[in-house]
This record gives structure tokens, sequence and C-alpha cells, in this order.
């Protein structure tokens, strides 16, 4: 297999919209995979995807045994530059301290492949994408995806890689979801699973600040019912809003008094106006009109209701243990301090189902100001707990 | 468990482990309570060939046993038992870390009900050597055992082999074998009669059953 992990933005393709992060959606600067009608992907709602696009990056070598595949699952506004950079805002691939040479999920000694997910706007199928019967982007004319969709597009790229057993699956919140979805849906598939800040469910608060975000996106005059492609205009400023909301709840309360406290921002006075006269606004601000340039807000409706509909027990009558039933995966489920989002007690309640069922289990609760997006940060103990995860079930393995 | 203060200094393998991994029949399942870095489980994966998890609540110790490829997660003997079903261990042990729960007659209970057999061992308070100190210094004992003074040490609930040969009694769990050990690691004869092991056991180790 080819590996580009370190691609130069695409040139714009010809039918190209002119926008970077949406050109993205046609015409990645990933390998990808097509399927056509033969090989429709069929969602959980009863629709089917005829024309699936896969966007992935993989890095490092595939073993002749095809044994040391790791499969890592982005989260909400991830994609699949885990380890490379950005092809639109030029950054530093998303986990690029955890992904690479050397590092705790060392690509000198395993396979790692991380694909876009359905729904997203990075080169796999999502509402940014043009759909090939219309020559239009889909919209909203693309089905509701769910988490078990995102995986069910996974296996297809896995088998195009002739690859049986992953050797792990890991990811981070909604990538979280994925690994336990994979690990229950494809238990004789995954060797190893790694759900790190996330959860069996979304929470009824989590869903509360979802649909904040997505009627912000909605009531922006722009975004015309989902049709701004066409119509020309872009839901830019209700977009900006979503993300700013959601980013306050993926840290925690200690880490924005430390960062920003009530400090000014370039001024030794309050203005008596509504200027982004504190930091912590500024930030925000930032967050939010950075954020634009890079995703599709469809694709925010899209992948936030994914989240939402994701509840693993209610596919065995509330019995979550049942999901693991049998399982002979090993599990390593980490959770942070101050994550309000995804707190402790949504890996704990997944650790006392993974015993039920007899699963062999890790369970660390790493201890930071840093919130949910700790994940994503330099935390030390994140590291060690991954890296010596791996390195043991390598052995149990056989991985050299 | 935070690595609790009684552990003799770490050698190869540890006396009491060793008389708990006799205990231990092999190729069954296992849980260990408070296991710290996981030196009991990785002895018995290795000797006895058992299936191994661990309960740990210090994130130092969980992390040193999953780098080690044991499957632990990180909890509280306290509050964390209830979670796991009837009968899921063939065997629960509680390594040195019976003093230092705060509901030990609870946490026996609970390892008795998710296990078939539970093996506690402890620091035996009724030693003469303890019981010497109290009697002459009149002052709470410090020992290279029990190293730590009375207002800081996290071992809460010392208890006298009797005592403990009592709560069986009050849980209704049967001891189906019992060793305790002197000073010098050495075992007292299995003849001898309770209150000699009450005086002369510097440790003991308790096999159970319902």
């Amino acid at each position: 297999m080819p590996t580009r992990s370190d691609l130069a933005p695409a040139a714009p393709a010809p039918g190209t919209r002119g926008n970077d992060a949406l050109d993205q959606a046609d015409h990645p600067s990933s390998e990808v995979l097509r399927f056509g009608p033969d090989q429709p992907l069929l969602l959980d709602s009863g629709h089917r995807i005829d024309h699936l696009q896969i966007a992935y990056q993989t890095y490092g070598t595939l073993n002749a045994e095809k044994s040391n595949a790791i499969l890592i699952c982005h989260a909400l506004t991830g994609d699949q530059h885990v380890a490379s950079r950005h092809p639109v805002t030029g950054k530093p691939g998303w986990w690029s301290d955890m992904v690479g040479s050397g590092k705790p999920i060392d690509t000198d000694r395993y396979f790692v492949i991380c694909t876009n997910v359905v729904g997203s706007c990075m080169g796999t199928t999502g509402p940014a994408s043009t759909n090939p019967e219309t020559g239009e982007p889909y919209g909203l004319e693309l089905p509701v995806i769910t988490i078990r969709d995102m995986v069910r597009a996974q296996v297809m790229l896995i088998d195009h890689f002739g690859i049986d057993t992953l050797f792990s699956v890991a990811g981070g919140s909604m990538g979280g979801m994925q690994v336990l979805q994979w690990a229950s849906t494809y238990p004789e598939r995954v060797f190893s699973a790694l759900p790190i800040a996330a959860g069996a469910k979304h929470s009824s608060q989590n869903i509360a600040f979802h649909e904040v975000g997505r009627q912000a996106v909605m009531a922006d005059p722009e975004w015309r019912g989902g049709r701004y492609f066409r119509e020309g205009t872009s839901p830019k400023k209700g977009l900006a809003v979503a993300r700013m909301a959601a980013h306050i709840t993926y840290l925690s309360d200690d880490a924005l008094h430390r960062k920003f406290g009530r400090n000014l921002q370039d001024r030794d006075k309050p203005t008596f106006g509504f200027d982004a006269d504190f930091q912590i606004e500024s930030y925000l601000r930032h967050q939010g009109m950075t954020f634009v340039d890079r995703f599709d807000a469809n694709s925010y409706l899209y992948l936030t209701r994914a989240m939402d509909y994701f509840d693993l027990a209610a596919d065995f009558d509330g019995r979550l243990a049942n999901a693991f039933k049998g399982t002979r995966t090993r599990f390593c489920v980490v959770s942070f301090t101050s994550d309000w989002l995804f707190p402790t007690v949504e890996s704990k309640a997944v650790v006392r189902a993974l015993n039920a069922a007899a699963a062999s289990v890790s369970f660390v609760e790493i201890e930071t100001d840093r919130g949910h997006d700790a994940f994503l940060l330099d935390e030390p103990e994140l590291f060690a707990t991954i890296g010596g995860f791996l390195s043991s079930a390598a052995h149990a393995r056989g991985i050299g | 468990m935070n690595a609790p203060s009684t552990q003799p200094p770490r050698n190869v393998a540890r006396v009491d482990h060793l008389a708990i991994a006799e205990l231990v029949a092999p190729g069954t399942r296992v849980l260990d309570v408070g296991c710290g870095d996981g030196q009991l489980l990785t002895l018995l994966e290795a000797t006895r060939g058992v299936d191994g998890r661990g309960i740990e609540i210090s994130q130092k110790g969980v992390n040193e046993c999953v780098a080690r490829g044991l499957s632990v997660i990180q909890g509280d003997a306290d509050t964390d038992l209830v979670d796991y079903p009837d009968d899921a261990f063939d065997y629960v042990i509680l390594s040195q870390t019976l003093q230092a729960t705060r509901h030990p007659r609870h946490v026996v209970e609970q390892m008795l009900r998710i296990g078939q057999k539970a093996i506690v061992s402890f620091p035996n308070f009724g030693n003469w050597r303890i019981r010497g100190l109290i009697t002459f210094t009149g002052r709470m004992p410090v020992t290279g055992n029990l190293p730590h003074a009375w207002y800081d040490t996290p071992n809460i609930h010392f208890c006298t082999i009797r005592d403990f040969v009592a709560l069986c009694d009050e849980v209704h769990a049967r001891i189906e074998r019992g060793i305790a050990l002197n000073a010098n690691g050495q075992r007292i004869g299995l003849k001898a009669p309770w209150w000699f092991w009450n005086l002369f056991g510097q440790q003991a180790v308790f096999l159970l059953s319902r």
C-alpha cells in the first residue's frame, strides 16, 4: 500500500468550489477508495449510500501476516490526518504527539490507518460531497448517519486491505464511540480496543449541547435549509457560534481560569460595550472563526446527530454487558478527572459492563485539569498508559 | 489501594506472596484487590498460569500494571467491588490491604460474593512486639514494618489474627486454611494453637470460602 504521509494540498480540480476546505470533500489530499452501487453502504436508517467514497491516511508498514494494523477513529471535528499536516490549515496532525516513529502508537512497529468518517467533510462521503447521481452536493439529502454506519464503512476499508483482525482500534470522544461499536459488533476482528474519554451512550446533557449547536447553524439565514452551496451562501456565523459553545465543553473551569482568568484583551479596562473585552471571549471568537474555514456546517449537523443517537446498550435490551458478551478483546479504557463532557462515570459504566462480561479490561483515570480535550494534548500519563498497553498486547499477539 | 506500608522490602518473590500462590489452584480466574504494581499478579500468572485481573487505587500502580501487560482497573476496594457480578472469579485476593480499607467487613463479604474463594493476608496487630510497644511505651507502635505515625497512616483498621477469625465467623465464612509467618518469614506450625499464632505471627494469610 502506498503511504502518503506528508502531502501538499491538492491542486484545485476542475469543478471545485474555490474553497480549500470544501474542495477536500470531493478531492481530498489523501488516499481514496471508491465503491459503486454494487457495494452500497447500508445504513441504520434503512437507506443506503450507493456511491461511497472513503478518504484515509496510513502510516508505517503492514506486516506480511497483516497482524499489526491499528485503526484510529477520529473525533467530531477530526479527520484522517492523524499524524500528517492538515491540507487546509497546514497544522500538524491532530494526534502527532501520539502517533509516529518512536511514539506510543509507534509507526515503526504498527501499521496505522485513519479514515475520515462517513458524514464528515474531508473526503469520505458526507453532505458536502457531490452526489454523482445529481452532480450537486448531497446537503440534507444525505441520509442520517450513525456511529455504526461509520464503522461499517471502516470495515469496507479494512476488508480492502485484506486485514482479518485489527491489532487495535483506538480513539477519543466520538472516536471512542466507534471503538466501542467495533468491539461490540466485530469482536473477532478487534484484538485490542482503546476507548478514550468516551462512553457507551451520549448523555442528555451532551445531546442538549449538540442541539444548541445545530440550532445555531440552522438559525443562520445563510444556511438556507442546508442548500447553501447551491445558493452561494455560507452559514459561517451559525457554525462559529456552534463551535464556540462546543469548545467550552471541551475544556474545564479550572483550565479556563488558569489560561484566561478574567484577563482583558489588549486593554486596561472594560469598554462598556460588547466587543471581546475578555481574553476568553477573544479566544472563543478565534476558535469559532478558524473552525468555519475547515469544516462544513451540514457535516456538523450530521456528526453531532450520529453521536446523539449512540446508545450501545439500547441494542441489547439496555444491558451494556451483553454488548460485550463472550468478547476476547483486550480493553484499555481511559478517562480524565476534569472531563465533564464524558465524565469518568461514563467510562466506569463501560468498565463495569466489561467486568460483568468477564472481559480483559484495564482502566485508568488520568488526573488533569484540561477537561475533555486532554486526550489530544501532551499528557505523559496517557502516553505511558497507551504505550504500555499496546506493547503488552503486541507481545501477546506476537508482533515484534 | 495505596501500596500499604506493611509490606516487607521488595525481593524476588515475597514470602507472603509465595504463601498466597500456594493457595491458588493452577489455571483459575483471579482478582487481586489492591494489586499495587502488579507483583503478585505477575507471580500468579507466571507460576500458577492464572487468568488475572486487578484493582488498584493509585494511578501510578495502574500504569505500572498496564505496562506489564496486566488487566488492571483503577478503583477502590471499598466502593467498586459491588460492580462485579456474583461468582465472577475463582479467587479474590486481598493482599496486605484489609487494614487500609474503610469497611473491612463489607470488603470481605463482597470478596466472598464475587469469588468462590477469598484469600486475605494482613499484618497481625496481636504480635508480641506490637503488644510490647503499646504496653511499655504507651504509644501507638511504629516499627520497620509499620513505619507510619498514627496520624498519617493509611492503615486505619488494624486487627489481630483472633479478630480476623472472629470476623470470619460473623460473615459466615469458612476458614479453609490459615498460614502465619513469623518475623523471619518462617511458617508457624499448623498444630500450634490460635493464641500462639496470634502472639508470634507477624503476618497471616487465610483462605476462605462461603
